[in-house]
């Protein structure tokens, strides 16, 4: 399984990627191999104001719908009209071309409590026993 | 011919007419009697089939359903139960369906007494003050009940913009209360599936205006603490709605009022036999507590002396849920099953739906885990985990269980169990329907192992094999237009473009 070691991650299976003016976020390829095929994505509009650990996005597959949840509070700068369109592309590239929204974070410091790629890829090893 | 997959459109041929139509008898032409922008210029695009091809299409197409009429339908958390054909025969009595809702109440007496009857009954089985008939369904009535939530806290001069739901709750749950405008804060089960009330004190606050419950939960589980769980709510001043769509498995054992609910929604179309019929109508009656019964939408039906009137007025009323009074034909086959069984009966219901989900249950954890495994109530959540080596998923099983003649449980809900699959057998099935799901269930684990590419082609011994329900998500063709092939173009750039 696939977890970039330049990303952060949350228990909940998002992504985040910092960068020096936005967080950029989006789900993990373990969350996307469980959701399977995804056919719908609903993001926060840009301006949203998103407070950490609270839903901030929908997700959709054949299977289920989930909450996304904001692994940072902070504004959202950017949502990716591309996956609201073509929503395979949560499927196909969830780290790149499949990214969710960005935000401007208003507590940088919730960065510090976000898992490493170390510590995310031992939580899904735990999880599959 | 090719079995009757083709539309009925398809089955057009240019000339053929059903029905030889009576040449036009008005006075003056039609197009002095109707105004010019309403008139059509060309004949609508109906197919032209005569009546033995209508009658065959629609017959091969039922005939492809599975239905309780057909099939053991297993389907948790819906409550497929059987139907008894008498609640049909009575609502069909010309008394009842020829009724028009403008007809003033001094001819309709009778149905105002049943449907006054009915919400006395359903005050009986739950303990509640009072009821109305009027939401059209369970998520209806979570919506009714959340208004009057919202109407109780306003009329205390209160903002309380919280609502908590444990996560074993029903999925429409959170859709309700967040289509309401309030904000959702999921509530974790503890290791047992039930809700924890150290995690529910954590989130108490007087912020929260309602905590939304569903008891027996997703997971068949009566919740143990419920009466610590609606004390703890009440002392912070938050009311405590029950989704009464598990009610199967409470009937004439316990009233959810004594539980300490406020107010609640029953699923007439789960507990009480009304049809689901192809997504409706159905019928989700809202039943409060004494202090909120001002609340409950209008008109009420009132009895004075021997006389049953409409009542529309009510200062703190949420208003009209619905046009006239909810989907009568639906109520009264509602009433006719809890007259027919009475209260003897419907303990006997429950009961024997209980026995009958744990019978299930004890077989099913001879073949695959049951991680939730304590004493269930009306249906039980068993894991397809270990199935994943061999590249089985719940999905696939659910498809091989229609090649074996059973509708499929449902699967992966709720979210708290991995590759979950829910059943629900209802009182209505024998021991030998039982037996013999539980033997189709462990020839398909079996074949899980051996032959997991049988599970992935399945369904193969029915009309219309795998389905590719991405594709149906994401480019939906929804409707039949006369150039189909332009048609579908048109709909995936509309689609884009939208």
């Amino acid at each position: 399984m696939q977890t970039p070691q330049e990303l952060r991650y949350t228990k909940t299976h998002e992504w985040a990627k910092v960068t020096p003016h936005e967080i950029a976020v989006g789900i993990t390829a373990h969350a996307q191999e469980e959701l399977r095929d995804v056919v719908y994505v609903e993001l926060p509009p840009v301006g949203k104001v998103l407070k950490q650990g609270e839903p901030a996005a929908v997700v959709e597959s054949v299977k289920a719908a989930f909450d996304i949840y904001a692994p940072v509070s902070g504004t959202v700068t950017r949502a990716n009209a591309d996956v609201t369109k073509s929503p395979q592309l949560v499927n196909t590239d969830c780290y790149g071309a499949g990214w969710f929204f960005a935000v401007q974070p208003s507590q940088p410091a919730e960065v510090e409590g976000l898992l490493t790629a170390e510590a995310y890829a031992k939580l899904i090893a735990a999880a599959a026993h | 011919m090719n079995g009757g997959s083709e539309l009925i459109f398809e089955q057009s041929v240019p000339g053929r007419c059903g029905v030889t139509f009576p040449p036009c008898e008005t006075e003056r032409p039609l197009e002095q009697l109707i105004p010019a922008g309403m008139l059509r210029r060309q004949p609508p695009h109906l197919p032209e089939v005569v009546e033995f091809d209508v009658v065959r299409h629609y017959t091969r197409l039922s005939q492809r359903n599975f239905s309780v009429d057909t099939h053991f339908y297993p389907l948790g958390s819906c409550t497929m139960k059987y139907n008894p054909k008498l609640n049909e025969r009575i609502a069909a009595w010309s008394r009842f369906a020829l009724l028009h809702p403008t007809q003033p109440a001094s001819q309709t007496q009778g149905l105002l007494r049943m449907l006054y009857e009915l919400e006395q009954l359903l005050c009986g089985i739950t303990g509640m003050a009072a009821f109305t008939l009027q939401p059209a369904a369970g998520a209806q009535g979570e919506l009714t009940g959340l208004k009057i939530i919202r109407a109780h806290h306003r009329a205390k001069r209160q903002n309380r913009p919280v609502i908590l739901i444990p996560d074993s709750a029903h999925g429409t749950n959170p859709a309700s209360a967040a289509l309401s405008g309030f904000r959702v804060v999921e509530i974790r089960s503890g290791p047992d599936g039930m809700i924890d009330l150290g995690e529910l004190k954590r989130h108490l606050s007087n912020e929260v205006a309602a905590l939304m419950l569903t008891n027996p939960n997703t997971l068949g589980l009566f919740e143990r603490n419920i009466a610590a769980i609606t004390r703890l709510c009440h002392e912070y001043g938050a009311l405590v709605y029950l989704d009464g769509a598990n009610m199967n498995a409470l009937l004439s054992i316990v009233k959810p009022a004594d539980m300490g609910v406020d107010l609640l929604q029953l699923n007439l179309h789960k507990t009480f036999s009304t049809p689901h019929g192809g997504g409706g109508p159905g019928a989700g009656p809202v039943g409060v507590t004494a202090a909120l019964a001002d609340f409950l939408p209008v008109p009420r039906v009132r009895k004075t002396g021997e006389r049953f009137r409409w009542d529309a007025r009510g200062r703190r009323s949420i208003g009209r849920v619905h046009a006239f009074y909810g989907n009568v034909g639906v109520l009264v086959r509602a009433y006719v099953y809890i007259r027919t069984l009475g209260r003897e009966g419907l303990e006997r219901t429950s009961r024997a739906a209980i026995i009958n989900a744990n019978y299930l249950k004890a077989k099913f954890s001879t073949l695959v885990p049951i991680p939730f495994d304590d004493h269930c109530l009306h249906e039980f959540v068993a894991s397809l985990k270990p199935l994943k080596a061999s590249g089985v998923t719940a999905w696939d099983v659910a498809k091989r269980l229609l090649d074996y003649g059973y509708y499929a449980p449902t699967v992966y809900f709720p979210l708290v169990v991995e590759e979950g699959v829910m059943v629900e057998p209802t009182e209505t099935e024998s021991k030998a329907t039982l037996d013999a799901f539980a033997d189709a269930m462990a020839r398909i684990v079996d074949e899980a192992r051996e032959h997991p590419e049988w599970l992935k082609l399945a369904p193969q011994r029915l009309a219309i094999h795998r389905v590719d329900e991405v594709k149906a998500a994401r480019e939906p063709n929804l409707r039949w237009r006369p150039d189909a092939k332009s048609a579908v173009a048109n709909e995936a750039s509309s689609l884009q473009t939208g």
